[in-house]
């Protein structure tokens, strides 16, 4: 039974190890040449500016949760859609009062101003 | 889906639409308008109170393939829980303004943690139990952090949150290993497989000690309770005052409904945990309340107490005679608890002036001559507390005592008793202060806040010489429990 | 087929990964890390439970999808409170939110 994954372990392993023989080979015999130019990050061949890390506006963290919030929700709507014909109206209308709360929460949300940029 | 599915899960619902309502209500309402929410929303939990009240003469209901179940044991809790809703309405109203807190999402949150306080009683399915534990706790999570950009009430709201969800991933996994050990999440079909012989014990054992761990942290009992000073003293103390009363209640509605009734076959492994538990709890809590001069945090290691002898409930299920008696006794001490706890907070609000200085055990001297019906019913309460007479809290403490005695755990019950004669030394230094010291304490006079507190003191000495019909209504309450 | 008990030590590895970033981690962002792993480790057991046990039941699976969605509205809240702390008290340290004794 485990014979079935030799394929796929026969290629995780080959595949490695062809990573790390160019990785060592490039690293013992290329040549090495530091240049301080050389050394700095790459961005596009351009001096970069300012660091790699830059801090990201608060607005991203509070679009990011809102979506979150309401993207979780279709793990609820993919089994419900597979199995809508079978649920017949039942589940219909279970949806319909499943999406009333989310409703609300994103009136609240809009009104809330939770949704303007600036 | 049938008519009595619906009715089964009636207050929860018509509450939580309330609630919703409510946050709708509030992003229309002129700001000048916002006093208005604290009404309706006092309005929408009377009402869920009156039909939950209707209900209670209903027989055993099962709803939505026994996944919620309406019955005696959650027709009392649904009546306690809402008249703790209630009573947070009623202790918040006021407070809240002082406290410049007065946003619109206070009342809405606090329905929502009502509604899952009451699912969780009527909960007979882990998956519900699960959901309903979240659903009560998020809403206290915001609510601890409610007086932001106060930085104390923030973090009591980080620190509640992060231990409460830690206890919440115990929760999760304690369901999930129940789940493998008995084939189901429904808690009679657990015990049925457990009767069958199909269950995989050892693998039950351990999700009933995981689930042990997360309602621990739940009902703030020792070794799981170091949030609670903490999150009582930082949060908003009308939020405290909810907390205290009504997240206890609701740990204790979990484990009394999960291990009183799912797991009474693991009794002989867990009856000792248990009482060790409860014992560690009382002692823990009581000795180190003597040491607190900070009310809040008084009250709070006060609260781990309580717990402690609340737990001493789950020590005597070996014995049938007994383990009825004692849910019982634990519902009963419940109630008395809820009023005991309420009114003392409602105390400390009505003395804390300034939001931001804590107010210390030594502010209530002078209060019996400034203002002498408060310092009548704080002593009622701190009596109560204690276990003195003319108290609910002695009644029950008996029910609790005499429970454990006949379950055979007679050290136990020693243990609770001279803990109890620990804690009449802070709980009556309290008094002291108020009747024989000499000092000026500012008081606020607010009609709501007074009314509760009232009410709490009356019920709390009235029922207390004539308990025998609220103790019928307790043991009716969890006859069908087993 | 994979025998049950190696999804059950994955899941017990798991969790007790979580646990550990739970009690040891200052940062609050890296004990929510951990809470999450801890309620992952669950679902991992709960999928191989139902998957191993009884798949004509769906309780397993349900439950599995509702702790997702849980925990989704549990990092929200979690999120929600760090953030504004950290405006306020630039931390996220635990230890170094001692305002009142820990």
């Amino acid at each position: 039974m485990l014979l079935e994954y030799a394929a796929i372990a026969t290629m995780i392993l080959v595949t490695a190890l062809v990573a790390v023989i160019a990785v060592v080979l490039g690293s013992l015999f290329g040549p090495k040449r530091p240049h301080a130019r050389k050394l700095l990050p790459y961005e596009s061949g351009m001096t970069p500016i300012g660091p790699g890390t830059r801090r990201v506006p608060v607005r991203f963290y509070l679009i990011a949760v809102l979506f979150i919030l309401f993207d979780i929700e279709i793990i609820f709507f993919l089994p419900w859609a597979i199995a809508f014909r079978e649920l017949g109206w039942y589940g219909f209308w279970a949806m319909v009062v499943f999406n009333i709360p989310i409703l609300i929460g994103f009136i609240y949300e809009w009104k809330k101003g939770g949704l303007e940029w600036e | 889906m049938t008519i009595t599915d619906f009715s089964v899960i009636l207050p929860v619902t018509l509450l939580t639409a309330w609630a919703s309502i409510l946050l709708l209500a509030e992003l229309f309402l002129p700001r000048a308008q916002r006093p208005f929410l604290a009404l309706l929303a006092a309005l929408g939990l009377a009402l869920t109170l009156g039909i939950s009240l209707a209900q209670s003469a209903q027989e055993f209901a099962p709803g939505f393939g026994g996944m919620v179940v309406r019955d005696g044991f959650s027709n009392f809790l649904n009546v306690l829980f809402l008249l703790t809703g209630l009573f947070g309405v009623a202790l918040s109203y006021r407070y809240n303004q002082r406290a410049q807190i007065e946003r619109g999402e206070y009342y809405p949150l606090l329905l929502f943690s009502v509604a899952g306080m009451m699912l969780m009683g009527q909960a007979a399915d882990l998956i519900v139990v699960f959901l309903a534990l979240e659903l009560l706790s998020f809403p206290l999570y915001i609510l601890s952090a409610f007086a932001y950009p106060r930085p104390q009430s923030e973090e009591a709201g980080l620190k509640y949150f992060l231990l409460g969800a830690f206890a919440s991933g115990f929760v999760v996994y304690g369901i999930a290993l129940t789940f493998g050990a008995s084939g189901s999440t429904d808690l009679a079909r657990i015990v049925a497989s457990v009767a069958a012989g199909s269950a995989n014990l050892p693998l039950l054992t351990a999700g009933a000690g995981l689930l042990l761990v997360g309602f621990g942290f739940k009902v703030a009992a020792v070794p799981f309770h170091m949030w609670t000073p903490d999150v009582y003293q930082g949060a908003p103390t009308s939020v405290t005052a909810f907390m205290a009363a009504g997240a206890k209640t609701a740990g204790f509605a979990a484990l009394l409904r999960v291990f009183g009734a799912a797991f009474p076959a693991l009794a002989a492994d867990l009856s000792p945990l248990m009482a060790i538990l409860a014992a560690v709890t009382m002692l823990f809590g009581n000795l180190i309340a003597v040491a607190q001069t900070d009310m809040k945090r008084m009250l709070a290691y006060s609260s781990i107490a309580q717990a402690g002898y609340l737990l001493m409930a789950f020590a005597p299920f070996e014995i049938e005679a007994a383990r009825t008696m004692a849910v019982a006794g634990a519902l009963f001490y419940l109630l008395a608890y809820t009023l005991a706890s309420f009114g003392s907070w409602g105390v400390v609000i009505a003395l804390e002036k300034d939001l931001d200085r804590h107010l210390s055990i030594g502010d209530f001297a002078g209060l019996a001559r400034r203002s002498p019906w408060l310092a009548a019913a704080m002593t009622v309460f701190m009596l109560s507390l204690t276990g003195l007479p003319p108290t609910l809290g002695l009644v029950g403490k008996i029910y609790l005592f005499r429970a454990v005695i006949e379950g055979g755990m007679v050290w136990l019950a020693v243990i609770g008793a001279l803990t109890s004669v620990v804690s009449a030394f802070y709980y009556l230094r309290i008094v002291v202060n108020m009747f024989m010291r000499e000092g000026e304490p500012a008081v606020e006079r607010e009609w709501w806040l007074e009314f509760a507190i009232g009410a709490a003191a009356v019920v709390t000495v009235v029922v207390s010489l004539w308990p025998f019909p609220l103790f019928e209504w307790a043991e009716w309450a969890v006859m069908k429990l087993f | 087929m994979i025998p049950l008990s190696w999804y059950l030590y994955l899941s017990a590895a798991l969790f007790a990964i979580g646990l550990y970033g739970v009690l040891a981690r200052k940062n609050a962002i890296a004990i929510l890390l951990g809470i999450e792993l801890m309620l992952n480790a669950a679902n991992i057991n709960l999928v191989a439970f139902w998957r191993y046990t009884d798949p004509a039941q769906m309780a397993g699976q349900v439950f599995a999808i509702i702790v997702f969605a849980v925990a989704a509205a549990e990092v929200a809240v979690g999120l929600s409170l760090v953030i504004s702390i950290y405006r306020a008290r630039k931390t996220v340290i635990a230890d170094e939110l001692d305002l009142m004794k820990w």
